[in-house]
């Protein structure tokens, strides 16, 4: 279906992560059952689900952070998370916090860079208690990306952020994933925030995805049909 | 309303202009300066009167010389004798005390903070052991070492190894799970995690270790040093203790706890050093 979408130029899309019937329990409690999940290079998929429904337990088990207890996953050595939480580390400058990991010898150029992207190009010697909020998630942005990712993790990563602050958030991060194409995996609670930037949003629902959207020609996706599946309206009957 | 008027002109309001640590609401109808003269005021007070005593005959010299005969004693032991020899040895005692008990309480740290083997295997046992209070030991340090610069160094070790063993796992206990998860996340190796991360955030408890140690570095080296040294400070002390020398005794007392002071001032020199990223301790920025 998205290969119809594409220019006939680029060959098929490269996957960033494919996950297989992946089973994750906490003891025994299972979490996520029989989940299955693609994403490509260059997407942008954002993942909703009520509270508690396991999307913070499958972004940890795709990070690699968690052990798993079935299934498969095909992801990149190295992903890229973004937590909600910014952290920096308060005892490092912010281009050693952006640094933190990057074995490249033009380390210092590579992360003036990143903070340029994220417009904090003149504060590479300044210290992460000095920032704001908006300005230490752009930092843990920039931290993502110097490693230029095939594959971008975002846990919530602008719940803590005023509404302002998300909405320039959300045109920073659009920009820097169209510069540098990798798979995101977005978990957010915002409906809204997930139809803004994302191609594809999915569902979470008893373990496994249980619903899929597909931004349409005008790039938009319907917003009711995803409150219902989320039970916030009176849903449709599911069969 | 006057009632205003008064207030505005008794509150000292902080003020950028007028230095540091003026950032409190706390009633002041005195400038700092004015405040810091006073708390000097006391213990001037006390040592005038303490030598208006002795010069007035009210106070023994037997039982405490005046204070200006121990700076006399100061000076002429400075001088003729060897009161810098003994403070030099004294010193040297405390340092290599210090630094030994320190490499080892940091590295059993360390070893135990990192590896939960290490921890079931020793832990135990240590804190078994600092449930003595070091000082008990001399007598037993005695007999094994004898009385000489190896039990003096030993106790002022044993004194240091605990608290510095104790505050560095302690630290890198409380290190945030989350910055760990976060240098893994990074692709850290081990030595990274440690260097980058670990140590960083233990950091500030092993320092608070070092201040603790200090005291008690110095607390071991007295009682060391006042049973069979020939010489040191506290040599000096009880040789003098021999010929009833109060006035030597006072002046090593003074010197014990200007050195206190000194290892207080290091301890918090190096605090607002490394840590100065830390919002309790670094200097106001
Ligand atoms: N370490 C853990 N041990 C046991 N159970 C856990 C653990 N972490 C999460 N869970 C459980 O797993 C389920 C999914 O948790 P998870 O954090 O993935 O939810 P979430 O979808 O991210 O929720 P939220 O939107 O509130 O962040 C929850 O029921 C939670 O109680
Ligand atoms: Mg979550």
């Amino acid at each position: 279906m998205t290969v119809q979408f594409a220019p006939p130029s680029q060959s098929a899309p490269a996957p960033a992560v494919i996950v297989n019937g992946l089973r994750r329990a906490y003891g025994d409690r299972t979490v996520i059952e029989g989940l299955d999940l693609r994403i490509e290079r260059g997407e942008f998929v954002a993942l909703l689900g009520e509270s508690g429904c396991g999307k913070t337990t499958l972004l940890r088990a795709l990070a690699g952070l968690d052990p798993v207890q079935g299934g498969r996953i095909i992801a990149p050595r190295r992903p890229a998370v973004v937590f909600q939480e910014h952290r920096l580390l308060p005892w490092d400058s912010l281009w050693r916090n952006v640094a933190l990991g990057l074995d490249v010898p033009d380390a210092r150029a590579r992360v003036a860079a990143a903070l340029a992207e994220v417009g904090l190009g003149d504060r590479l010697d300044d210290w992460p208690r000095n920032l704001s909020g908006g300005q230490a998630q752009r930092v843990a942005l920039a931290r993502a990306l110097v490693q230029q990712p095939e594959l971008l993790l975002l846990d919530e990563p602008f719940a803590a952020l005023d509404a302002l602050t998300r909405i320039r958030m959300h045109a920073l991060v659009r920009e820097l994933v169209a510069n540098h194409r990798p798979g995101v995996l977005l978990v957010t609670h915002d409906v809204d925030e997930a139809i803004t930037l994302a191609d594809r949003i999915l569902v979470m629902r008893d373990g496994r995805i249980a619903y899929e959207h597909r931004a349409n020609d005008s790039g938009t996706i319907a917003r009711g049909d995803l409150l219902a599946e989320l039970g916030v309206l009176a849903a449709p009957a599911h069969g | 309303m006057s009632n205003l008027e008064q207030a505005a002109g008794t509150i000292d309001l902080p003020q950028t202009t007028s230095g540091a640590g003026s950032g409190t609401w706390r009633y002041r109808a005195l400038s700092p300066l004015a405040l810091q003269a006073l708390s000097w005021l006391a213990p001037v007070l006390l040592i005038v009167i303490w030598e208006a005593a002795a010069q007035g005959g009210y106070l023994s010299p037997q039982v405490l010389p005046a204070p200006s005969k121990v700076i006399r004693t100061a000076v002429k032991l400075t001088t003729q004798g060897t009161l810098l020899n003994d403070l030099g040895v004294s010193l040297l005692r405390a340092a290599a005390g210090f630094a030994i008990g320190g490499a080892a309480g940091f590295a059993l740290g360390i070893l135990v903070g990192f590896s939960a083997v290490a921890e079931a295997l020793i832990d135990r046992s240590i804190q078994m052991v600092r449930a003595i209070p070091f000082l008990a030991m001399l007598p037993l340090v005695i007999v094994w070492l004898g009385v000489g610069e190896a039990e003096k160094v030993f106790l002022v070790a044993l004194g240091v190894t605990f608290p510095i063993y104790i505050n560095t796992t302690l630290g890198i206990r409380q290190v945030d799970p989350k910055l760990i998860e976060l240098g893994r996340v990074q692709d850290l190796s081990t030595l990274q995690l440690i260097r980058r991360i670990i140590l960083p955030g233990a950091l500030p408890s092993i320092l608070t270790g070092v201040r603790y140690a200090l005291a008690t570095a110095w607390l071991a080296l007295v009682v060391a040093e006042t049973i069979g040294a020939q010489s040191g400070l506290g040599f000096l002390a009880m040789d003098a203790r021999e010929f009833l020398r109060t006035d030597v005794i006072v002046l090593t007392i003074v010197i014990y706890a200007l050195i206190g002071v000194g290892a207080d001032l290091i301890a918090r020199w190096l605090e607002r050093r490394l840590l100065a990223w830390h919002p309790n301790y670094g200097a106001a920025r």
